[in-house]
């Protein structure tokens, strides 16, 4: 018997990790993993709250979660090539102008 | 201490180790394989706490298809690591200072704030059989029908943003 107290602290704990990659780190890559690593802390408490409350509903938003990191990611990663294509680097300091 | 808490407590260690080696791994694709291994972990904790759809669904949409879009970016960018050069220097320790900070405030409120009551049991034979999945989908065919179908105009949005996004610009400059 785990308390669900210890699945909010994990979660937590790796949001603010998620949280401190997109601060830290300049790789836009990296950053978006660090968003998905975000996503997925979310994830494990809504997880936590559906089986401590004997519903499906935590578990559905999870799977819309999932769908919409999936798009997310293919529209983030179209944008990263493009980047790239313009600048020759996909370092988030260097994506300091508008005009593409 | 119980079996299923010496489990939680391993586990947890592998999420954790796995996240902050994603998060100082200087080589992208090492980033992008500890954050494969995290996914995986939290697909068993999904099956320790009686979702065994979600934790498929995590292994195949997750650890599957997204991570190697990922890995695919990552190679065909060769973006494997950038050069070392800070603009901010002070950037970095303040963001870690506020990190502790978040997860010590996050944890507080939500433990004497939210006050979540409640033992995770381990799941029973219950989960495992085929009524388990048929009472997700009658929610979800039932209760969450109209953000399903959003969803799946959500997909088909982003497919065709992609598309749209990398394709050629067939303008003449």
């Amino acid at each position: 018997m785990v308390p669900i107290n210890y699945y909010i602290i994990l979660s937590a704990i790796l949001f603010t990790i998620g949280a401190l990659g997109v601060l830290i780190r300049r790789n836009a890559l990296i950053i978006f993993m660090s968003v998905e690593l975000m996503l997925n802390a979310a994830n494990l408490a809504m997880v936590a709250f559906s089986s401590v409350l004997k519903s499906f509903s935590g578990q559905i938003f999870v799977f819309f979660v999932i769908a919409v990191a999936a798009a997310e990611v293919a529209v983030g990663l179209a944008l990263i090539v493009e980047i790239f294509k313009s600048k020759r680097s996909i370092d988030v300091d260097q994506m300091n102008s508008m005009k593409g | 201490m119980t079996l299923e808490l010496i489990l939680f407590l391993v586990l947890a260690l592998i999420a954790v180790a796995t996240a902050m080696g994603m998060l100082i791994s200087r080589n992208a694709v090492y980033s992008a394989l500890f954050l494969v291994l995290n996914f995986v972990t939290v697909a068993v904790f999904y099956l320790l706490l009686g979702a065994p759809f979600i934790a498929m669904s995590q292994v195949t949409v997750y650890a599957g298809a997204i991570m190697v879009l990922f890995l695919f970016v990552i190679m065909l960018l060769g973006a494997e690591s950038l050069p070392k050069a800070e603009v901010l220097p002070w950037q970095k320790p303040l963001a870690i200072f506020l990190a502790v900070l978040l997860t010590v405030e996050a944890s507080y409120v939500l433990i004497t704030r939210a006050r979540p009551v409640g033992e995770i049991l381990p799941p029973g034979d219950a989960v495992n059989t085929m009524d388990n999945l048929r009472q997700l989908g009658m929610t979800l065919f039932n209760e969450y029908l109209l953000p399903f179908e959003v969803t799946s105009i959500l997909l088909l949005v982003a497919m065709v943003g992609a598309i749209v996004l990398i394709r050629k610009d067939r303008r003449v400059r």
